[in-house]
């Protein structure tokens, strides 16, 4: 019974990571109807920039806010300058496109950063904050800030004009044009915003797992799958999901005899996939009625 | 006679030859093709099986999303349990090469089938997640200990070369070349009469409107099913030949990268077409190479970049640049 | 039936050897090799999940242009070719057939990764074409009988366990052992190596085994539950990234058994600083090479000349990365076969001298430890020096000790 609530400690612990980068991804998919899959190498590459700025001196909180101005200059520039020009092209070249994204961007930050792991600092420490030790500072201040954010989107897209805005831009882009909203500046203001989200996950991951090119890769998968779970349409969902990805891999790999110390990702990602077949759109997510 | 007489000869040739244009291609790319193994090094035949091979895995991707709508990340899953079947088979039951072929096929349809159904629920997006879960958990799967005795666990299983049969003049790398190429040339035709038959019609019916297919009778899970079922077939025959030409699997050889490779092929092949697989075939084998040969520190970036470019110049693939080009001649010609 | 078709070249090998001796003095060469030139072929993962080992292709490039800018071996310039695999076993056999049949190299050195060399063993050896000194611990390079022209170099993973067990077997008979690994070759053949050494108690004394993937964001869980389990020794066999993750998470959660780490995972830039010095203190483990980092060797004059080469030839790596360290000091290796092989650059005659190296030390070998081979010891290094973390830097003890390479 001790190892169960420890392991489901530590799994809400890891849950936040992934809950932290499901929003990420919710987010850009509420901004522009696509999962991007360069999310996590643009969230890596941002925390590098703010590693970097630390390393030449800049306070903590300086480099992270700078780092999110950087992060939304980026993805805004990145959406104006790459995608712009295959808007009209099918989805398909937009997945491309994305793993294009995803390989120019990890072997950029290869390059200039190598490949060795790095420490990133945490704001809130490393010292214990529940459980002895099982939820660290870090881990507790991972969680507040994640749901900080969602409070903060959901008031932004449920109360401001531009939140309301985007919205339309992404769900009906003919009628949002009729009315009058800038469908392309929206598409690039989300990708903009969606960078910076990403850079706060990012900022907010690597103290766990470390610094370095390939720390994203897996982490963007278990988002990814917070996310479905959790329902796409719905941030609060893909929060609750990410946590609950976390709590499940943990609870497999501990519990189920033989195979589970081995296989705690398939058993993840099967329950995933079972979820789905029975709510198609997640747990907490709407389902689309299409016209026909 | 002028440079415009000469065209015009040129242009009505053209007309004449275009009903017959999908065979004459046809016969032009054996003709090309059947001389190679006596004029290229026997490296680069190897690269040419294996572009072969990744076409055929291509083209079996193609048929799912290309013509069916249905998106997959997970057919490196597929590829692998093909690999797998056939090394097995070679190394614990010492089954011919060739018989492996068709039973990793059958192994893979039923495996393609039985996971078709639960997706029949998934559409776009969750489908892609669903598939793309597959490709991750392959690998693990391939570890399993309990296992072990068949997979070779985490080290694989190394597979003896097939030498040419009735003492044929051939050397390995040259027979295998031209066995792939056959079993590649029967494949091919078989999706080109499949997308072209009634089925094939049912198929791209779904893809462009699943809610008319209903309508018009179509059966929308047994063609959705079945698809995913052939296309899983198709990749699966890629992967017991990758897995004979290589002459080796492990489950580092059917990471996710492989699917994402795929899926790059089937774009820049150009999606719906059945052609186009085997330039998408090459793109995955050679731009790789030639990216690195740019750069070696930034090789991923090159890669990046030339797939951006390829997006950019040929936004429906390799196969709609051609189509487009032939009606700008078409057009030309009408003049 | 596998066996027989390498007996065949094993046995034309040992007479060409017997045979070539009396006319060494006479230039002799294979593909590859010229009055000029010898070129040298590698395969390295530049690109994808392993992309971190790239340092190693780097540092054996920027090796062989000092080489070369210094006149080269016998009067002849290394041509270095070094393709990128991207750790994918199918583009290994391509970027192997490439140098061996389009580049026409000499041998292939330093190719790494067990799945890559698994793959392309059989066909090196088919070739007739040295794959040597590659960059993997697994046991099963050092098979002259059945694979005469494969050869690794460092310590295997398995002789390191078995140093391991030994040392627990000695000071602490009565613990109970529990093991983090990773779920692929390396980690089996360290866990393998550690059960073959602790013998019949094995089984009594491991009392907790959890494996954990490459794709694995985080181990907490598993720590978790080899904290539960009640073990009082640790051992992690972990890359660098996970090591850090487990000395950290180790202390977080106040686990203090004896900590047992592999060799792999000793950077102190690497992995002990990012997880934290204090946290990393009393860690033990086993390894060859001195830590560039490391105070202690800093008038040590093979550290001194790592930095010499590194500061003229490869300013841009990083000294501290112990890849470098790596393969500057593999490159070395290299080239004393090649200095060995005179004017008789035949493949025959590299795997000759490769099998032919004797108390050989390295500018950045730890004292006492040497290479040595012969014509059936196909293990260049064997020793490893037990040390232990001290806060800041690695504190040796005992002797060199050498694990049995058994199976």
């Amino acid at each position: 019974m001790e190892l169960f609530l420890h392991q489901v400690l530590a799994g809400i612990a890891t849950g936040g990571i992934y809950a932290c980068m499901a929003l990420a991804i919710v987010m850009i998919y509420q901004a522009i109807d696509h999962l991007n899959f360069a999310q996590g190498e643009m969230a890596m590459f941002s925390t590098f920039i703010a590693w970097q700025l630390i390393q030449w001196e800049v306070p903590y909180w300086a480099a992270f806010f700078i780092t999110l101005a950087i992060s939304f200059a980026g993805g805004y520039l990145i959406e104006r300058i790459v995608l712009k020009p295959i808007h009209s092209a099918p989805i398909l070249s937009h997945v491309a496109m994305f793993i294009a994204l995803f390989a120019i961007i990890n072997s950029l930050a290869g390059f200039i950063w190598e490949y060795q792991i790095k420490a990133f600092p945490s704001p809130f420490g490393a010292h214990s904050f529940f459980g002895n030790g099982l939820l660290s500072a870090h881990d507790a201040g991972m969680i507040g800030v994640t749901i900080m954010m969602l409070v903060l989107l959901y008031l932004f897209f449920r109360y401001t004009r531009i939140g309301l805005a985007m919205r339309a831009a992404a769900a009906n882009p003919e009628s949002a044009r009729l009315v009058g909203i800038r469908v392309g500046w929206m598409l690039a203001l989300g990708w903009g915003m969606a960078a910076s989200i990403g850079a706060v996950a990012g900022m907010l991951i690597a103290p766990v797992v470390f610094l370095e090119p390939n720390m994203m890769a897996s982490i963007l998968l278990y988002g990814f799958a917070g996310a479905v779970v959790g329902g796409l349409t719905s941030p609060g969902g893909a929060v609750i999901g990410g946590v609950l990805v976390g709590v499940i891999e943990n609870l497999a790999g501990t519990f189920i005899p033989v195979v589970g110390r081995e296989l705690k990702l398939t058993i993840a990602l099967a329950l995933i996939v079972l979820v789905l077949t029975v709510k198609p759109s997640g747990l907490f997510g709407r389902s689309v009625v299409h016209r026909v | 006679m002028t440079t415009r007489s000469h065209l015009n000869a040129f242009f009505s040739f053209l007309r004449t030859v275009a009903p017959y244009r999908r065979g004459l291609a046809f016969l032009l790319v054996i003709l090309i093709a059947l001389p190679l193994p006596f004029l290229v090094k026997n490296f680069l035949l190897f690269q040419l099986t294996l572009a072969t091979v990744y076409a055929i895995a291509i083209l079996g991707l193609n048929l799912l999303i290309g013509f069916n709508g249905q998106f997959s990340l997970g057919h490196s899953a597929f590829y692998a349990l093909g690999a797998y079947t056939a090394a097995i088979l070679m190394d614990q039951y010492n089954v011919a090469y060739y018989w492996t072929l068709p039973i990793a096929g059958i192994v893979c349809f039923v495996a393609g089938f039985l996971f078709g159904l639960p997706a029949l629920r998934l559409e776009g997006i969750y489908l892609a997640l669903a598939t793309f879960a597959l490709a991750v958990a392959m690998p693990q799967i391939l570890k399993l200990s309990p296992l072990e005795p068949w997979t070779g666990g985490v080290q694989g299983i190394v597979i003896l070369k097939p030498s040419a049969p009735f003492h044929l003049p051939l050397n390995p790398d040259q027979w295998l070349y031209y066995f792939t190429l056959a079993v590649a040339l029967v494949l091919f035709l078989c999706a080109y009469n499949l997308v072209n038959s009634r089925t094939g019609r049912a198929m791209m019916a779904i893809r462009d409107n699943s809610t008319a297919a209903t309508a018009m009778g179509v059966n929308l899970s047994l063609y959705k099913s079945l698809t995913f079922g052939v296309s899983a077939l198709y990749t699966g025959i890629a992967g017991a030949l990758g897995g004979i030409v290589v002459q080796f699997v492990a489950p580092d050889s059917f990471t996710f990268a492989l699917s994402i490779a795929l899926f790059v092929g089937l774009v820049v092949g150009g999606v719906g077409s059945i052609a186009g697989a085997l330039f998408g075939a090459w793109f995955v084998l050679f731009v790789p190479n030639i990216a690195e040969h740019v750069s070696k520190g930034l090789a991923g970036a090159v890669y990046g970049i030339m797939l951006v470019l390829l997006i950019y110049l040929m936004p429906s693939g390799l196969a709609g640049l051609v189509r487009l080009i032939l009606m700008r001649f078409a057009q030309a010609a009408r003049r | 039936m596998k066996l027989r078709n390498y007996l065949i070249p094993a046995v034309v090998l040992g007479l060409a050897i017997g045979a070539a001796s009396p006319a060494a003095a006479q230039k002799k060469y294979d593909p590859g090799a010229s009055d000029t030139e010898i070129k040298i072929g590698n395969i390295n993962p530049y690109s994808g999940p392993a992309s971190a080992y790239g340092m190693i292709g780097k540092t054996i490039t920027a090796y062989f242009n000092k080489v070369n800018a210094e006149g080269g071996i016998n009067g002849r310039k290394i041509n270095f070719i070094s393709y990128d695999d991207g750790y994918s076993p199918p583009k290994a056999v391509e970027q192997a057939r490439k140098l061996v049949e389009d580049d026409e190299v000499l041998l292939i050195f330093q190719s790494l990764g067990t799945p890559s060399n698994t793959a392309i063993q059989k066909y090196m050896n088919a070739k007739q074409v040295p794959q040597l000194f590659i960059a993997t611990g697994a046991t099963k390079w050092g098979d002259p009988k059945n694979f005469p022209w494969t050869m690794g170099w460092q310590p295997s993973y398995q002789s390191e366990g078995h140093i391991y067990a030994q040392y627990i077997l000695q000071n602490y008979p009565n613990g109970k052992i529990g093991i983090l690994y990773q779920n692929d070759d390396y980690g089996k053949d360290y866990v393998k190596g550690l059960k073959d050494g602790l013998g019949e108690k094995a089984k009594t004394m491991i009392i907790s085994e959890q494996p954990y993937e490459v794709a694995d964001p985080t181990i907490d869980s598993q720590m978790i539950n080899l904290k539960a389990s009640g073990a009082d020794i640790f051992f992690d066999v972990t890359t660098p990234k996970f090591a850090a993750q487990a000395i950290k998470k180790a202390g977080e959660i106040g686990w203090k058994p004896v900590h047992i780490l592999n060799g792999v995972s000793t950077s102190l830039a690497a992995v002990l600083k990012p997880a934290g010095l204090d946290n990393a203190k009393g860690v033990l483990s086993a390894y060859y090479l001195k830590d560039a980092t490391d105070p202690q060797w800093k008038d040590d004059p093979g550290m001194k000349n790592f930095y010499a080469f590194m500061d003229k030839y490869f300013p841009e790596g990083d000294k501290t990365n112990g890849f470098t360290a790596y393969g500057f000091t593999v490159s070395q290796t290299m080239v004393q076969v090649l200095k060995q092989c005179g004017d008789n650059l035949t493949r025959e005659n590299v795997m000759k001298q490769a099998a032919n190296l004797k108390d050989l030390q390295q500018d950045l070998f730890l004292p006492g430890i040497k290479i040595n081979t012969g014509p059936t010891d196909f293990y260049p290094l064997k020793q490893n020096q037990m040390m232990k973390f001290t806060g800041e830097r690695w504190e040796y003890f005992g002797p060199v000790m050498t694990g049995a390479t058994g199976s």
